[in-house]
């Protein structure tokens, strides 16, 4: 359980990140807010809680690693590494622009801080298997996070890595699973369904953890729980709002990808609390 | 005579053993892509992936961001086309240091039909930035070629094949990645060959002098980086340059070359390969027979192809 202390800090820093998201996006133009907004607590939660990682030296051997498979929710990635400290909070204001360090979806030669480029969805888990099979050939303790979409299930590969991962006991592999329940198209069960999802990863051979994804507690409870399985990989299925944080956004498939305005920025702003006009931090 | 697969296989176990971050990989092919002889002797450094190509791509992909050196090892026509798009966004756009044997390459699997016959591997690869693409003439050349792709930083398409061919290539031959060869004089025309079909080239030339035509053979283990010099100054020599290589004409080695030529020193350029169409069962003998790349056939085709020009 983390303190009251705790839990506040981790929503302060989470606020700050939903803002900085809705800011690059309005300042881009373009990009993906419903799929970065829903991914906010279970980042914050890693990235200033659990993983273990070096801002002022991105490639340490023996960081922990984290992949973010559905690579469209680059923002919210951008918006943790930043704050962070990988790189100044300023560069959010390039997303997307030419000659940004922050392309749309995140370039590891580019992005200090970024372990794998992604954007062509269903090949992070793969990656994330070599890179756990490389921890566990070396006998190291590092531990490789994995994020995917519940969209991006759809992709084959995903389910021959997660042969993978279970063949090869891949108990320093955690993966979470954002459940927002909506891709382009509509709703993940109408385009095409996977469900039913804790099922099938159990069937896979993984530990199944179902959470509540805006919850703290949750999510750090569930990441301590995978580690003490040493035998198997863990997928923590979060459950997430589409969306998270901004009323017009929520739950609304038509924010998958597209910005918000300057009146959509203001309103959003005020949604979080902000009372003014904002900068990135 | 030796497979260039099975050199490949012999390579990997210097590989095993100098060098103790190579990993080898393979999709329940390691029998045939020769990678089972590095799995018997470093079992904790081999991992079989079973029947799944793009899972291992991307494997091999995290297996680089964490200092590893992987082959992943598979038939040609898996290895490239089928994992497309993992070898794109997953090795090449991040230049992780993953390599990719495509073993089986080309006609010469023969009886397993136009299904298994990787054809179009060379053009899929070279297109992709970052990409190095070789092809190795024998046993020999690919020994060398897979402790240089090891030694280079970067995505590597080694391409090998499936029958014994014989040995071509002088053995104390050094390998440069991207370094061409003038394998003899001639100045009448050149034939530019990668692959085992610099064998083939070789084997014709002495047709050809019989028929008092002096043909060259430049043979390019590599096609990306290209050795362009070598390719303009056998244009500017000779005037003909005909390209031999076991794989479509489209997009492979004759379009490298001609490409080069086009832009550089302009020249007569043939390509001969595989014409735009699938492949088909039958002995590996038979195929480059029908397919026009046999000995006989690529010198007579040759001959004619220089007298045409010459009364051009």
């Amino acid at each position: 359980m983390l303190t009251s202390q705790e839990q506040e800090h981790l929503q302060q820093v989470a606020r700050e990140i939903r803002k900085n998201i809705m800011i690059m996006l309005n300042r881009a133009g373009s990009g993906h807010p419903g799929g970065s907004l829903s991914l906010v607590e279970i980042l914050t939660a890693l990235y200033f809680h659990v993983i273990n990682v070096d801002p002022h030296h991105p490639a340490w051997e023996k960081r922990d690693r984290l992949v973010l498979s559905k690579g469209h929710a680059a923002p919210v990635l951008y918006g943790v590494l930043a704050k962070k400290g990988f790189f100044p909070a300023e560069e959010l204001y390039n997303l997307r622009k030419l000659g940004s360090i922050l392309q749309g979806h995140p370039d590891m030669k580019l992005v200090p801080g970024v372990e794998i480029s992604t954007g062509s969805l269903g090949q992070g888990l793969s990656v994330a298997n070599g890179m756990a099979l490389a921890a566990r050939t070396d006998g190291a303790d590092w531990r490789t996070y994995a994020v995917l979409g519940d969209g991006e299930i759809q992709e084959g590969q995903i389910w021959e890595a997660a042969m993978t991962s279970a063949h090869y006991r891949l108990g320093n592999l955690t993966a979470f699973l954002d459940y927002n329940s909506m891709q382009i198209d509509g709703r993940i069960e109408e385009v095409m369904s996977p469900l039913p999802v804790a099922e099938k990863w159990k069937a896979f051979g993984w530990e199944v953890i179902e959470i509540e994804g805006h919850d703290y507690n949750a999510i750090i409870d569930a990441v301590e729980k995978s580690r003490r399985d040493t035998e198997r990989p863990t997928m923590i299925i979060a459950a997430t709002v589409k969306g998270k944080g901004i009323s017009f956004m929520e739950e609304q498939v038509d924010w998958h990808g597209k910005a918000p305005s300057a009146e959509e920025l203001e309103q959003g702003l005020k949604d979080l609390g902000y009372q003014q006009k904002e900068e990135v931090t | 005579m030796k497979a260039t697969r099975d050199a490949y296989g012999e390579a990997l176990l210097e590989l095993g053993e100098k060098n103790k971050e190579v990993m080898v990989l393979d999709a329940d092919l390691s029998k045939s892509t020769k990678s089972a002889k590095f799995a018997e002797h470093y079992p904790s450094r081999f991992f079989n992936m079973g029947i799944s190509e793009a899972d291992m791509i991307g494997t091999a992909a995290g297996l680089a961001t964490a200092g590893k050196i992987p082959f992943a090892s598979t038939f040609a026509v898996f290895a490239v086309g089928r994992v497309y798009d993992q070898i794109r966004n997953s090795v090449a756009y991040p230049r992780l240091n993953v390599k990719i044997a495509g073993s089986h390459g080309g006609i010469t699997v023969g009886e397993d039909g136009a299904s298994h016959q990787g054809l179009e591997d060379l053009a899929l690869a070279r297109v992709l930035p970052n990409m190095v693409v070789i092809c190795p003439a024998d046993g020999g050349e690919a020994y060398r070629a897979t402790l240089e792709a090891a030694k280079w930083e970067g995505p590597v398409y080694l391409r090998l094949g499936r029958p014994k061919v014989p040995e071509v290539i002088p053995a104390d031959t050094s390998f440069k990645i991207g370094k061409g060869m003038e394998l003899n004089q001639g100045e009448d025309l050149t034939l530019v060959s990668t692959g085992f079909m610099t064998g083939i080239a070789l084997e014709a030339v002495e047709e050809l002098v019989r028929e008092g035509v002096r043909a060259r053979v430049v043979h390019l283990h590599t096609l990306k980086p290209l050795d362009e010099e070598l390719i303009i100054k056998a244009a500017k020599e000779t005037g003909l340059l005909v390209t031999l290589e076991e794989h479509s004409i489209i997009g492979g080695l004759g379009s490298a070359v001609a490409e080069v030529v086009s832009e550089n020193s302009p020249a007569v350029v043939r390509r001969l390969g595989m014409p735009d169409c699938f492949g088909e069962s039958g002995s590996p003998e038979e195929l480059l027979d029908k397919y026009g790349l046999s000995v006989e056939k690529v010198s007579k085709k040759v001959k004619q192809l220089a007298g045409e020009v010459k009364h051009a």
